[in-house]
């Protein structure tokens, strides 16, 4: 007999597999300016221990990747973000 | 025009006067060198994300700048490197995004917060608000 569409979807899936599409998301939302001063946005970049995280991570292109890695060095030299911390967030 | 921004703390065991006045004195020093001071964000007491020189906190100033010559930041720089009352500064270059970023802020256009706000004002409030906007990047 075979399977009715109920007792498909609770066997497998169908999605599995798929994975999201890894955008960069300054350049889907026309962000050009990453302000160094704005420690919450920097959050988004920084792993517990107060690194940055990999491209591959986050998504961004390399451009903003850049930008990004740029603004958190400059918060680190502020003390608006640590050097080395650790339960970050 | 250059845009400039230069942030800077202040050391925070110094009276509220005294703060005040070393941010004033820094000021002072942009205009005798002749700059034109498009803004000044007076951030206040901030917590430090690791002691600076055995201290836990410190006034957070930030100031935006404009010039047409820049030679004299160099001067500018070695004179808060001098001031014993900064504890850190930084110098950063604005290109055109940066300044409209810090000119959306300060106007409310950016967050969700601000979205809203933008969404429930009248068009005529907003080109209002945004105007002076403008007017001050020609200066």
């Amino acid at each position: 007999m075979p399977a009715s569409r109920e007792d498909v979807k609770f066997l497998s899936n169908p999605k599995i597999g798929l994975r999201n599409k890894k955008y960069c998301r300054f350049r889907k939302f026309g962000i050009k300016y990453i302000d160094y001063k704005d420690s919450d946005f920097l959050l988004q970049f920084i792993n517990e221990q107060g690194k940055l995280l990999p491209r591959r991570i986050t998504g961004n292109s390399l451009k903003y990747q850049r930008r990004v890695s740029t603004a958190v060095k400059r918060a680190r030299h502020l003390a608006i973000l640590p050097y080395v911390a650790d339960l970050m967030k | 025009m250059r845009h400039y921004e230069v942030t800077f703390i202040v050391d925070p065991v110094l009276s509220g006067d005294e703060v005040k006045a070393t941010a004033e004195h820094i000021q002072k020093d942009l205009k005798h060198f002749g700059a034109s001071i498009l803004h000044v964000d007076e951030v206040g007491l901030r917590q430090l994300a690791y002691p600076i020189n055995k201290r836990s906190t410190g006034f957070y100033y930030c100031v935006e700048f404009g010039t047409l010559e820049a030679d004299w930041l160099a001067k500018f720089e070695l004179n808060m490197k001098r001031n014993e009352r900064l504890l850190r500064f930084l110098t950063v270059k604005l290109d055109k995004y940066g300044v409209k970023y810090n000119d959306d802020k300060r106007n409310g256009r950016i967050g969700s917060r601000a979205k809203k706000a933008v969404a429930e004002a009248a068009p005529a409030a907003e080109t209002a608000v945004s105007a002076p906007g403008v007017v001050d990047l020609d200066a």
